[in-house]
């Protein structure tokens, strides 16, 4: 079996753009350069070490979201609950240690962060299991899903939207907003992030396992991956890394605010993922295509907000960007007829 | 003497009994001959309030005002909850027209979404009051901030601050575009800086009423703007971020936020530690009064619905740091809780 790298280079019938040299990783290299490029010329003080630091503090969650996307799509999967387990896991957390029903002191915080975790494994487990056994498309489920973490955590613990994290959060704080070395702390747990899931998906089964039900999940089962509990592993994966997202979010802004999960960040993460070259149809890419899509869209996006580009204009421009991500991504990964049939979104 | 005291204690006996009795059987006094309309009017009546979301301080302070005021008369309160959705919260109008209650209160997540299912509310025979986002169409009554005040004030305060010897450098935060709240906001803030030269806006961006993206623009903007002068913001729930990245930024000093908002405990949090430097209130525990009140007169009036139209906009009070203690005796500082055992 190939690791994921080989599969990338393709051991298929080279389609004709790749005979010009032309992968979609190429063309985002390419795109990115060039608007950092144009930036860095034109606009006084996006070159400041400053800026940058800004740029990529300001896109870390959503870099930190697409590494967890990013495994889930390589395995041929989507999760769209993403955001409500971030809202959700974060303000379960930041409840508990405050006085509540259940604890009228308020726990410490690090117990109820605890507790959050607790409550994103149950829920991402439920996700995991629901598609690995009940073979629901994970489109649907993960969607479904999204609402039920999202109704359950509302119903079950929180009175209100926006929940200010407690006294002794000090460390969440570190994480949203602390500097290491004047570097910001979120920056090093997206970078610490990325290299964990990268030697996770290189150097263990695990990742051979992922990459090998994205290519032809039917062909995995045959040839011995346990594809069930897999799926299940990969999604509550998923969830992990999105309660850290979470976290880092609380300490960035002192609170939580649950009506995040009704904003378009999930779009975001599936555009950085897509337009960093991880195929939907699943099996191809790698934490690289995850950087280059988040460099891409900070890029973009700091550049837009220095420009002052309203508010519509800059909506417009994403979804341009999505849609061309998208094209190239059918263009320049074209979908296998006998396997596409699967699984597929 | 002995026995006139006894005389004067018999007779006071005497007179007090029959006022005694008198009182427990509620003779005493004369009744207020307007009380038992004023009851009946009111009793069984049914008011439904449609927020853009319940959850947050400004629409929970709303609905547990009107609860503790009004159901004790005997009016119902119910509440349909969009959770930000406008569609959700147009066809909750939609499915209350059908259903008829006598008041609906609708709080419009934009000027036109809801415009032409109020004037159909209204003329299916339905009151509608609005509070503190307007609609387009005018109804019954409009209680609530008055936008293009709170930009004018929120401008003045930044000129005052950003004058001569500053860089006059002014950053905008707007929330969801199309909101009345940020709409008129920014009409009131081009009344006044447009009679300001020396203040320049070098960014004006929405962050959809969300304290991340407030955050991230904020920190783009300082970093663009190093001598930035002042940030208006335009709620100040959004603006918990605007004021995070001021303060990581090390700018706290020199950077004037000024926020807006419905003068919740958070918000008084937050001045006090320096997240913001003025946040104008638009006193929610007052707004939830004057709803309360409205509705019970357009109850009692018997006019029909969209006969008389009036607006009342609240009072504004200016917090800062250091009047806190001055304007809780008024309200401010208030929470959810403290509004449902008023």
């Amino acid at each position: 079996m190939k690791s994921g790298h080989d599969r990338q280079n393709g051991t298929r019938a080279p389609s004709p753009a790749r005979r010009l040299r032309l992968t979609q990783e190429g063309i985002i290299v390419t795109i990115t350069v060039v608007m950092f490029g144009a930036f860095a010329v034109f606009l006084p003080g996006f070159l400041s070490v400053g800026n940058l630091l800004t740029l990529l503090r300001s896109v870390s969650v959503l870099g930190i979201l697409s590494v967890g996307m990013g495994v889930v799509v390589i395995s041929r999967g989507i999760d769209l609950s993403m955001v409500a387990t971030l809202a959700m896991g974060t303000a379960v957390a930041v409840v508990l240690a405050q006085p509540n029903p259940w604890f009228p002191q308020g726990l410490p915080f690090w117990q109820g962060a605890l507790l959050g975790l607790l409550f994103v494994l149950i829920v991402t487990s439920a996700t995991g299991l629901i598609i690995a056994y009940a073979d629901l498309p994970a489109v649907f489920a993960t969607l479904a899903m999204g609402y039920v973490i999202y109704g359950l955590g509302r119903s079950l613990f929180l009175s209100g939207e926006a929940n200010y994290l407690p006294d002794d959060a000090g460390w969440v704080v570190y994480l949203g907003r602390g500097l290491f070395h004047g570097i910001p702390v979120s920056i090093l747990c997206f970078i610490a992030v990325l290299v964990i899931t990268e030697i996770i998906l290189r150097k263990t089964a695990f990742g051979l396992f992922v990459y090998a039900m994205g290519d032809n999940p039917v062909a995995a089962r045959s040839a011995g991956v346990p594809v069930r509990p897999i799926t299940v592993v990969i999604y509550v994966f998923a969830g992990l890394v999105a309660y850290f997202a979470g976290l880092l979010t609380a300490g960035a802004v002192n609170n939580i605010n649950t009506r995040i999960f009704n904003s378009t960040l999930i779009y975001d993460v599936l555009m950085v993922v897509v337009v960093g070259g991880i195929g939907l149809s699943g099996g191809k890419g790698s934490m690289k295509n995850v950087v280059l899509g988040t460099l891409l869209i900070g890029t973009l996006l700091n550049g837009m907000i220095i420009m002052n580009v309203s508010y519509i204009q800059q909506n417009l421009i994403k979804g341009v960007i999505l849609l061309a991500a998208i094209l190239a991504d059918t263009i320049f990964n074209p979908r296998d007829e006998q396997t596409s049939q699967q699984g597929d979104i | 003497m002995k026995q006139m005291i006894k005389v004067i204690a018999a007779a006071a006996l005497t007179i007090a009994a029959p006022l005694a009795s008198g009182a427990q059987t509620g003779k005493m006094g004369i009744n207020d001959p307007q009380r038992a309309a004023v009851y009946d009017a009111l009793k069984g009546k049914k008011v439904v309030f449609v927020p853009v979301a319940l959850g947050f301080d400004l629409s929970d302070g709303w609905y547990a005002g009107m609860k503790s005021q009004l159901e004790p008369l005997g009016i119902s309160v119910d509440v349909r909850d969009p959770n930000w959705s406008a569609d959700a919260g147009a066809r909750a109008i939609a499915s209350l027209i059908a259903e008829k209650p006598d008041v609906i209160v609708a709080h419009n997540p934009d000027v036109q979404t809801y415009a032409k299912l109020l004037r159909k509310a209204e003329k299916r025979g339905i009151h509608v009051v609005q509070i503190n986002m307007k609609s387009a169409y005018a109804t019954d009554a409009f209680i609530g901030a008055d936008y293009v005040d709170i930009g004018r004030r929120a401008a003045q305060a930044v000129v005052e601050r950003c004058g001569a010897g500053t860089s006059g450098k002014v950053a905008i935060v707007q929330g969801v575009v199309t909101a009345a709240a940020s709409a008129y906001q920014l009409r009131g803030i081009s009344d006044v800086l447009s009679k300001h030269p020396e203040i320049k806006i070098v960014s004006n961006q929405a962050a959809d009423w969300d304290a991340t993206k407030a955050r991230a623009i904020t920190e783009t903007t300082l970093q663009q703007n190093p001598d930035l002068c002042g940030i208006i913001g335009f709620w100040d729930g959004m603006d918990v971020g605007t004021g995070a990245a001021v303060k990581q930024a090390g700018k706290a000093d020199s950077v004037f936020v000024v926020t807006s908002g419905g003068g919740g405990k958070a918000g008084c949090d937050n001045l006090r530690q320096g997240v913001f430097d003025l946040d104008i209130s638009y006193d929610v525990p007052g707004q939830a009064r004057d709803l309360s009140n409205a509705i019970e007169s357009i109850l009692q009036s018997g006019f029909k619905p969209g006969a008389y139209k009036y607006t009342l906009y609240t009072p504004l009070q200016m917090l800062t740091r250091d009047n806190l203690e001055k304007y809780r005796t008024f309200g401010a500082c208030w929470t959810v809780d403290d509004l449902k055992s008023r």
